[in-house]
């Protein structure tokens, strides 16, 4: 498959969020303004790929040459908490300003599972370096993408007149049901 | 007993408290992967609560979270081995999820917010609670989802090896709209689970929900 093709499938027919249910919490917790979707979106775009790279690396020439690949989960998810860490410790180095308007969306970026599961797919796809990266790129952007649409839909909730019992998480699933069957028409499902 | 009810109601993790998403959406298309996925899950958050709520007192709280993700991502490596040698073909359909619990907001919130501050047994006793609730909802978004979109009820059909039986069904009689394919794909799962948890706010909850 050329990564062309890897780049965009992972944009649009193998969205993380919409087709693999990868990073929920983040999509429904943070999509509230359109601001704040955006910060999120360049925060994993970044995290997402280098992570990748390097969890890439670490189970191609670390892992895999010493026979302990069962220890794959461990090692990926104390990478990326490294990662998130070290990105931290330098943006608040050069950039207090940007530190502070990520805030907590940082830190939690750890915990967020669309990174781990991307980690973990590139290794059980058997990408190649090049795909590893085109894939982490594609997933990341459709990220963003997906949460910022979202996000825009989401500003719209307070005007309108919602069942009680629907608002706030019903409300959105219905609403990421429907974004799906959108996408689905254009990936011919 | 007041935790199980507890667990499945007030604090149901799936519909109350929008936790542990990721798998509710994406291994609820079979009954059967619903509920193993369900058991993983409990067995992870029975003995990471009892290893957390064991050494709270030593952990320092700077370096509690990487503590309590490695003792997860411990136990689940301990499940992807015995998954990958005893249900293969399951191993393969949930793949990554199972990797996920390490990330899974339900079993890290819990360590952190609960079992960091409380001694063993209240810890094992709401991770049944909690478990059991996720379970139950999995149950639940999988009854519906497999029987609408596939027409099947597949209780035993993978574990077969170790059980010896199978045990699938047909429920619906033969119509024109059903199976509808719909429910079976990512769409459904989200629509499904969103008029769950509407139906949930609105007649188990009893309105307490809409409050906020």
């Amino acid at each position: 498959m050329g990564l062309i093709s890897i780049f965009t499938s992972a944009i649009l027919t193998q969205n993380i969020i919409l087709t693999r249910f990868l990073g929920l919490c983040s999509f429904f917790g943070t999509s509230k303004s359109e601001k704040k979707a955006l910060l999120m979106g360049g925060c994993v775009t970044f995290v997402m790929l280098i992570s990748s790279i390097i969890c890439y690396l670490v189970y191609h020439f670390v892992l895999k040459p010493y026979d302990i690949i069962y220890l794959r989960t461990i090692s990926f998810i104390l990478i990326i908490a490294i990662m998130v860490e070290l990105i931290e410790l330098i943006l608040k180095k050069i950039n207090p300003t940007l530190n502070d308007s990520l805030g907590i969306y940082l830190p939690l970026l750890t915990t967020n599972c669309a990174i781990l599961g991307v980690c973990l797919l590139n290794i059980n796809n058997a990408y190649s370096f090049m795909e590893t990266i085109a894939f982490a790129l594609g997933s990341s952007i459709g990220f963003t993408v997906v949460i910022y649409i979202f996000s825009t839909i989401q500003t719209r909730f307070e005007k309108i007149n919602i069942p009680k019992c629907l608002k706030g998480y019903p409300i959105s699933f219905i609403t990421a049901g429907l974004m799906v069957l959108v996408l689905s028409r254009y990936i011919g499902v | 007993m007041k935790t199980i009810i507890n667990g499945l109601k007030d604090e149901n993790p799936v519909f109350a408290l929008g936790l542990g998403l990721c798998p509710a959406l994406a291994v609820t298309t079979k009954f059967e992967n619903a509920y193993i996925m369900g058991l993983c899950v409990l067995f992870i958050l029975l003995f990471s609560s009892l290893i957390t709520s064991l050494f709270r007192k030593i952990i320092p709280p700077s370096i509690q979270m990487p503590t309590f993700i490695v003792i997860i991502a411990t136990f689940v490596t301990i499940l992807e081995m015995f998954l990958s040698t005893y249900l293969k073909d399951l191993y393969y359909i949930l793949n990554v999820y199972i990797a996920l619990i390490v990330v899974n907001c339900i079993v890290l919130g819990r360590c952190i917010s609960f079992y960091s501050k409380n001694d063993v047994l209240t810890s094992l006793k709401d991770a049944v609670g909690i478990g059991l609730g996720f379970m139950v909802s999995l149950m639940f978004i999988a009854f519906f989802r497999e029987i609408l979109g596939s027409n099947t009820l597949t209780i035993m059909d993978a574990t077969s090896s170790i059980t010896g039986y199978k045990a699938v069904y047909k429920i619906l009689p033969n119509m024109k709209i059903f199976p509808l394919s719909l429910f079976a794909t990512p769409a459904g799962a989200f629509i499904t689970i969103g008029i769950l948890m509407g139906l949930f706010n609105r007649f188990i909850k009893g309105g307490k929900h809409g409050s906020n």
